[in-house]
């Protein structure tokens, strides 16, 4: 052990403890790696976080950083107690975008791996909390070949600042039973078609793309993306009867009660039945079901109870959500329902969310106020506005009830309520060609 | 001097996943039939076609150095196939189409200490953000907070004793890049910035600091004779919204930056529709190296639900049934004035009906 490291006491004690330590790891790297390089930045680095345990205070400070041709995807970060740790004074995050759906071989991430080490500070992390692989330490000079090293071999920047971030999608079809769309290529296509706003941040604040296979959303993408992408199904859920048989009886063992077919039956009401958020789901006297598809809201919980027995349906599409977000600066907002219902089979569906996109971030561009998030423009200007300003006809499924207050000026009734009534014949008659 | 050559970037942007997927996945594309769970951190996945693909699931540090990552992969070649995924909370997942590997590599992991788990109604890992070891504005670390909450939650982590599926976050300043979670362990501020007047005009943009601030707190002024800002001390809700833009409002405070804990927030569609986590308890010590006070009102929230919720009841479900003044009980949790909503829309969190419980 070098006699030169920085004691540190605060941070020994997270070496205690059975859960995976980093700190262990950062003593790997500062005592036994080959490069003298990476010892001494990780030693500044260990100096310097030990300092911020002991005075309960962090020290980095942001700057402005690039490689040649971007002007974002990199975190830049200069200490402010670099006299005391100067190894790491110099320690900027690389944003790298994840391949869609976070699938790696063990090849590509040894690969990545020996770059890093070349010129970082052996330091990474899969992800962050936008989706990046995030290669944490570079100095103000290695971070530019690091980039053009990695960047050979298919990798790209994401996005930091006021721009497009990149993007995240579930598990998906790839494993995954309850998918209802290619949640990759709706991410990759979404993503590529908006590289120019994902390197020069020039939106007014951060926009995101977040795609789930199912209304399970595991990517949070409600509550955290500006575009969210949700897979659904329109027609009835597929039941196969003899699963939910066998789910009953085996049930009733799981609890203890084997082949106690009445003590399968109140697990069946306790936990599917009693469950269901519009009372659709019946449990016959057979033990077989009958679903009420036109009630279900596809809240996913009976088919997350029964995976063997229920089955999304076949006419599978997308809801997409505009404007979810976290509390900066008006308050939590949820993404608002856009479009009910989509499909995303064909060329021309693909190029129509695209074009959605593309007209929502544009209007956004246009009327957004500096540093407002597109669901913040949303709640300033009212959702009516922001529909016509792209182009969508309002639907009942964008609220969850209409409005209460009777202060509104109706003068224009009579043509909003033809073109609804239009609306619904066309439907009517493409429903019927 | 002429300039250097400099390399113009390939902006190849999001890479395609799919070459990268395990064959089995790749053939079985949009094809799965169902899963089971043959024991915490495995699943195994059935397709129409008959094929199966087993994944195990285990806890990283998240912040990995090459030699941990080289030692995950020289599992995944030697025990797996050779293919991983990685889940939202930083829990790395190996994919197989030969189910007599899993055990041997469950052994792997669990020997590397590497914990198997994480999967159904468990606790998974935190999701977390960056801390004091690289974020320009942290009020406490991340990695620190997670690494000494996982060693106490770690049996919640192995096992399926949970009535559903828990996910914690944190976030080390106000904006909460960690997002919502069943529960969230947050910074909060309690008193507003301390500003170094001869710094801001020279470092801030004003106008677009004035803007920032929530509540309208922040107004130019000139002080000892130079262009700064001043904030009123009553409007400010120390949210610390100032500080990235304009460092010389310093926000964190060695003495005075706490942590609150928050419950509920769960973004599926599930039986309720999405929700935002709500505040249960404020004032935690911000104390490093372990924050066992924040540790212990997880601990005991989580107690709390293991005993009181039926299955498939997630946080905010269990407690929009057995009401908060319950909650409160149960957990002996103070509740206070800072409970009561008073942000805009606040109403909606106001109880106007007799639905009370006694």
């Amino acid at each position: 052990m070098a006699t030169n490291n920085y004691p540190t006491p605060m941070l020994d004690v997270l070496e205690e403890g059975p859960w995976p330590s980093f700190i262990s790891g950062f003593k790997k790297l500062r005592d036994e790696h080959p490069d003298e390089r990476i010892r001494n930045t990780i030693n500044g680095l260990m100096g310097q976080l030990e300092h911020s345990y002991e005075t309960k205070m962090g020290y980095w400070k942001g700057g402005t950083i690039s490689v040649f041709g971007y002007g974002g995807g990199i975190i830049p970060r200069f200490s402010e107690v670099g006299h005391m740790f100067p190894e790491s004074k110099e320690f900027h995050t690389l944003r790298v975008q994840p391949p869609a759906g976070n699938y790696y071989t063990t090849d590509m991430l040894r690969q990545l791996a020996d770059s890093w080490e070349k010129w970082g500070s052996g330091l990474q992390t899969f992800h962050g909390q936008t989706g990046n692989i995030m290669f944490i330490g570079a100095n103000s000079v290695n971070f530019q070949h690091f980039f053009d090293e990695i960047n050979e071999y298919g990798w790209d920047l994401g996005g930091a600042g006021p721009c497009v971030r990149t993007g995240m999608s579930c598990v998906g079809a790839a494993r995954c039973e309850m998918s209802n769309c290619n949640e990759h290529a709706i991410h990759r296509r979404l993503m590529n078609n908006f590289t120019d706003d994902v390197h020069r941040p020039a939106l007014p604040y951060k926009f995101k793309f977040k795609v789930s296979g199912c209304p399970n959303d595991c990517q949070n993408a409600i509550e955290r993306a500006d575009f969210a992408v949700i897979g659904t199904w329109r027609d009835d859920m597929k039941v196969n009867q003899e699963a939910v048989k066998e789910m009953i009886m085996k049930k009733a063992k799981e609890i203890g009660k084997e082949g106690d077919r009445s003590a399968g039956r109140q697990y069946m009401f306790d936990n599917v039945i009693s469950r269901c958020p519009t009372q659709a789901i019946k449990l016959n006297d057979d033990d077989t079901i009958t679903v009420d598809n036109s009630n279900c809201v596809r809240c996913m919980h009976c088919l997350n109870v029964m995976p063997k027995a229920l089955q999304v349906g076949d006419d599978k599409g997308v809801t997409v959500l505009i404007g979810g977000k976290r509390t900066l600066k008006i308050g939590d907002l949820m993404g608002i329902v856009t479009i009910p219902f989509m499909k995303l089979d064909t060329e021309e569906d693909y190029e129509r969310i695209v074009e959605l996109a593309a007209s929502i971030i544009d209007f956004w561009a246009e009327n957004g106020l500096e540093h407002e998030r597109c669901g913040e423009m949303i709640e300033r200007i009212g959702l009516v506005n922001f529909l016509e300003g792209i182009g969508i006809d309002p639907d009942p499924n964008m609220i969850k009830q209409p409005r209460n207050v009777s202060y509104v000026r109706t003068d224009g009734w009579d043509e909003a309520a033809e073109a609804w009534f239009n609306r619904k014949r066309e439907e009517k008659m493409a429903a019927a060609a | 001097m002429a300039a250097p050559e400099m390399r113009d970037p390939i902006e190849s942007g999001c890479p395609d996943g799919f070459q990268y997927m395990h064959p089995v996945m790749r053939r079985n594309f949009g094809l799965w039939a169902y899963h089971e769970d043959p024991r915490p951190g495995v699943l195994v996945h059935v397709s129409k076609t008959g094929e199966k693909v087993w994944t195990v699931r285990a806890g990283t540090q998240r912040i990995l150095d090459v030699f941990t990552l080289r030692k995950l992969m020289d599992i995944g070649d030697t025990y797996g196939e050779g293919y991983v995924h990685f889940t939202i909370r930083s829990n790395i997942e190996f994919q197989m189409a030969d189910g007599a590997k899993v055990e041997p590599l469950v052994k792997a992991l669990e020997d590397a200490g590497f914990p198997v788990g994480g999967t159904r109604n468990s606790v998974t890992s935190l999701s977390h953000t960056q801390g004091w070891l690289h974020c320009d504005i942290p009020g406490t670390d991340a990695s620190g907070v997670v690494k000494a909450m996982m060693d106490e939650l770690l049996p919640e982590f192995k096992s399926w004793n949970m009535p559903n599926r828990v996910h914690i976050t944190t976030s080390c300043c106000q904006i909460n890049c960690g997002g919502q979670g069943d529960i969230a362990i947050n910074v909060q501020h309690v008193k507003p910035p301390k500003i170094n007047h001869a710094l801001v005009g020279n470092v801030c943009e004003r106008p677009t600091v004035v803007a920032r601030c929530p509540v309208a707190a922040i107004r130019p002024a000139m002080v000892d004779g130079k262009p700064s800002l001043e904030v009123d001390e009553k409007k400010c809700i120390c949210c610390g919204a100032c500080y990235p833009p304009c460092p010389p409002m310093q926000i964190n405070d060695h003495q005075y930056t706490q942590l609150a804990v928050w419950i509920g927030g769960n973004h599926s569609n599930a039986r309720g529709k999405p929700t935002f986590q709500r505040l249960v308890a404020a004032g935690i010590p911000n104390n490093p190296p372990r924050w066992p006070e924040a540790t212990a009102i997880v601990k005991k929230i989580l107690e709390c639900y293991k005993a009181g919720a039926k299955d498939w009841e997630r946080i905010n479900e269990w407690v929009e049934r057995i009401g908060w003044p319950r909650f409160f009980e149960v957990t002996g949790l103070p509740f206070t004035k800072y409970h009561i909503d008073n942000w805009r829309g606040a109403r909606a969190n106001l109880n106007s009906s007799t639905h009370i419980r006694f």
